[in-house]
């Protein structure tokens, strides 16, 4: 069954390797987004921890920088 | 009723919505793979070849769909000078591109066992090989642009430019005798798969679409740190 299941009648080759470069298409985008996302949130905390009390509280009153600190470990 | 696309309003939902649309994504993908690789049946022709159509079909589908999306958005968007429009767009897009890229690829792979070889410059093939060209150059317009506000008059010209090859892809099999045979699947007439293909065929199409829309909101989020992040740069 297994074995059937791999060489599709002399087909397996053309389908699995079809199956395979659509996964590993998906994997690649999908890492290289998240490590951009991971990059981008990184800078985003290394200047907000530069900020001075006054500017950091001022930029905590936006709502979006607010989600992107309470957001930092998640995806 | 454009205010409530504005980034600062949905930013909590696309923030939180990627593990969610992740974790349906590989639930569904799971099924989809089950079905297409182990219970669909064979072809009376073109025998198991015929189960590169379940990735083959949805990624072509999806190419298209994400591509006539970031047309209307930008359209739209330079019409009604909605900045966010194209903030979406240009998240679109990497999804789109890679589905058309997987779409040849697959193409050509199931081309090999069913005409005899990898690669045609037929009406279907090279239509497509068309809007990948246009995706690269939308892609590569937003590097070259991206601090300038010239970006959204060129990359809606592409766009535009781009859209007139949609219904050249669409109909390119009724048009001309190419290799590539003619749709199966007709929203408006009866479709001549049968219902075992068909199912594996629509899951499989929901795996990719919730895929594209996770990278989507993983993109729209980058893309709005950024700019966040120039904002605390001018505090």
């Amino acid at each position: 069954m297994i074995y059937e299941t791999l060489l599709m009648n002399g087909y397996g080759l053309y389908v699995w390797s079809a199956f395979a470069f659509t996964l590993l298409s998906f994997v690649t985008l999908y890492v290289i987004i998240k490590i951009q996302y991971i990059k981008e949130k990184n800078k985003f905390i290394v200047k907000f921890g530069t900020l001075n009390v006054e500017r950091a509280a001022f930029a905590k009153s936006h709502s979006v920088n607010k989600e992107i600190l309470s957001n930092i470990s998640k995806i | 009723m454009f205010k409530y696309f504005e980034p600062n309003k949905i930013f909590s939902i696309t923030s939180r919505a990627p593990r969610y649309v992740l974790l349906l994504f590989i639930i569904t993908l799971s099924i989809g793979l089950t079905e297409a690789l182990i219970f669909s049946p064979e072809d009376y022709k073109q025998s198991h070849s015929v189960r590169i159509m379940y990735v083959h079909v949805p990624a072509a589908w999806i190419s298209l769909g994400v591509f006539s999306s970031i047309t209307f958005l930008s359209v739209v968007g330079y019409i009604f000078k909605i900045r966010n429009f194209f903030l979406i767009s240009k998240s679109l897009a990497p999804s789109g591109l890679v589905f058309n890229i997987i779409a040849l690829v697959t193409g050509s792979i199931w081309g090999k066992p069913t005409w005899g070889t990898w690669w045609a410059w037929d009406a279907r093939i090279t239509s497509m090989l068309i809007l990948v060209l246009f995706y690269i150059i939308y892609l590569i317009a937003w590097r070259i642009y991206e601090n300038n506000d010239r970006v959204f008059k060129i990359t809606s010209i592409i766009t535009i430019l781009g859209i007139i090859n949609i219904p050249i892809i669409k109909y390119s099999v009724d048009w001309w005798n190419t290799l590539h045979q003619p749709a199966s699947i007709n929203l408006l007439s009866k479709s001549t798969i049968h219902i075992s293909m068909l199912f594996p065929l629509s899951i499989m199409t929901a795996a990719f679409a919730l895929f594209s829309l996770l990278i989507f909101l993983m993109k729209y989020n980058t893309e709005l740190i950024k700019i966040k992040n120039k904002g605390l740069d001018r505090l």
